[in-house]
């Protein structure tokens, strides 16, 4: 872990792109918490794996940090502002920095590519621009630039999302977030739905847009060897709680005993 | 079951319980006894009854020839008037309907009481019959065709908007979250994220609607609410029978062809 160093809790969440949770708690039920207190501190740069199996609370633990899950408790900084706190235009304001990249990459089907790319800018341009199409030119020149960084190419521009294979929707999926400017991007299970080989070009684009725009990514991953290879930092959760925190290299089997309550993880 | 069908094992199956027989057994007798009884009641004449294929067979002969000239003279005008009353009317339903079809959808509105409220709406406008929405609008505004219109308005916004609204139900969530999490503003959501996907039913509705309305804005004319069915009601009661043959024949012409056109459209758009 002494790699790894972490900033101090008071300039954590002032940093741009740091991230610092402070006893985060999700209850769906009352009394049956989900995430059991977190705390984390994640600095502003790398990329982060969060592993362990379903039902564990990875999935609940990124979607509190942009608010997609309200917390039941707990602090949330970034950016010098509590999450957890915001609500409105102010919530909306702090989500516009907040890349997010999903399994099954939500794009909107019966848009054209370049259309879906363009939502990422849907929180910083006018609502007319956006209702009319006629978003500024920055943000299309920016649109075009990045179909080329995500390996897709301006081809595609015009194409509908729903004519892509899942690969090709993911790329779009991270090119939106990216557009968005992002002083953090979460990715939730973003290779779960691909083949392996898709999988590993996912990572590998994931972990270039982390160095290309020096953004910290946050990835939740079930896959043990893409974690490893791809992350510089890995926190294992096993019911609700933290129970691994640190660089790959220090992930042993018992660890992952630990994470998975037995071999299965191994494999 | 027998010892001896048991010790042969024939396996015996029958589809229905014997309390299941003798309630079936019920119902035959129920619907036996009714069917006689409406017999009764409604009185039928047999004299009428027995010349009935000899007054269909006149009622043809006195329709044919057409009066062709009774078309330029007033038909044509009033079969502009319909289409306007079924076009403009369905225009109307939509405008009303949207802004309900947004409340009763439950993903949209997480409000029990305003689903409740849109459903409501949806279904007091689809319980009145267009014609009886007709002699309301009649009474209030006179016979012509603003009656008309504002009755296939009214009673067109239940079924807009109950089937818009589903569409709505049914959009996909994760498009909706993944621009929620890009810090769209709701107005944006709902363009970007819901709007492409409940477009194709959207013009499926109200195409289908506007095809309805033009069936149903013919017979408008019956209670003065402008329209074919204006003349038609002339004609029939005047006894011009060719006249009437000749407005029969005009809608079921109108009716294919919007049919026609209203399929062409959406096997194109859709």
């Amino acid at each position: 872990m002494t790699s790894h160093p972490h900033p101090t809790p008071s300039e954590a969440g002032a940093l741009p792109g740091s991230l610092l949770i402070k006893g985060l708690r999700k209850e769906y039920r009352a009394g049956q918490p989900v995430l059991k207190d977190i705390s984390l501190t994640i600095e502003g740069r790398g990329l982060t794996a969060i592993i362990g199996p379903s039902g564990t609370g990875k999935s609940t633990l990124i979607r509190c940090i942009n608010r997609l899950v309200d917390p039941t408790a707990g602090e949330i900084w970034f950016g010098g502002q509590d999450l957890a706190s915001l609500r409105g235009a102010q919530l909306r304001a702090a989500r516009r920095r907040i890349g997010m990249v999903f399994q099954e990459y939500n794009l909107v089907e019966r848009l054209s590519v370049i259309e879906n790319l363009l939502c990422g800018r849907l929180g910083y341009v006018p609502a007319w621009r956006a209702f009319m199409r006629r978003f500024p030119d920055a943000d299309i020149a920016r649109a075009f630039e990045l179909l080329d960084a995500v390996g897709l190419g301006q081809d595609f521009a015009t194409r509908r999302a729903d004519q892509l294979s899942g690969g090709q929707r993911q790329r779009v999926g991270i090119a939106r977030a990216v557009m968005q400017s992002p002083a953090l991007v979460l990715a939730d299970e973003p290779t779960s739905s691909l083949d392996p080989k898709t999988s590993v070009e996912i990572m590998e684009l994931l972990a270039k847009v982390s160095s290309d725009q020096a953004v910290p990514v946050i990835i939740n991953i079930h896959n043990v060897e893409l974690a490893k290879r791809f992350a510089q930092r890995i926190i294992g959760m096993s019911r609700g709680a933290v129970v691994f925190d640190g660089p790959p290299d220090a992930l042993r089997d018992d660890h992952l005993r630990e994470i998975y309550g037995g071999e299965g993880g191994l494999a | 079951m027998t010892a001896a069908a048991g010790s042969i094992g024939t396996p015996r199956w029958e589809r229905f319980t014997p309390t299941e027989r003798a309630a079936r057994g019920i119902v035959y007798i129920v619907t036996a006894v009714a069917l006689v009884w409406s017999l009764r009641s409604i009185e039928i004449i047999p004299e009428f009854l027995y010349d009935a294929p000899e007054q269909t067979a006149d009622l043809f002969v006195r329709m044919w020839p057409f009066d062709w000239a009774f078309y330029p003279k007033a038909i044509h005008a009033a079969l502009i008037e319909t289409f306007h009353i079924a076009t403009l009317g369905t225009i109307l339903s939509i405008a009303m309907a949207l802004p309900f079809a947004f409340l009763a959808a439950r993903n949209f509105t997480r409000s029990p009481l305003l689903n409740w409220f849109a459903q409501f709406v949806f279904v007091s406008s689809r319980s009145v019959n267009s014609l009886i929405w007709a002699l309301l609008f009649v009474a209030i505004f006179g016979p012509g065709a603003i009656a008309g219109t504002l009755a296939i308005a009214f009673r067109s916004i239940g079924f807009v908007g109950k089937i818009f609204g589903e569409a709505l139900e049914e959009a996909q969530k994760g498009p909706i979250e993944a621009l929620v999490a890009a810090g769209a503003p709701r107005a944006m959501v709902l363009t970007k994220g819901y709007w492409p996907q409940v477009e194709p039913a959207f013009w499926s509705v109200a195409l289908l609607r506007w095809d309805i309305n033009i069936r149903e804005s013919a017979v408008l004319g019956l209670v003065g609410a402008g329209g074919i069915g204006v003349a038609l009601d002339a004609a029939l009661n005047n006894l011009y029978w060719d006249q009437v043959g000749l407005i029969l024949a005009v809608i079921f012409a109108v009716v294919i062809a919007t049919e026609f056109v209203t399929s062409f459209i959406r096997s194109r758009i859709i």
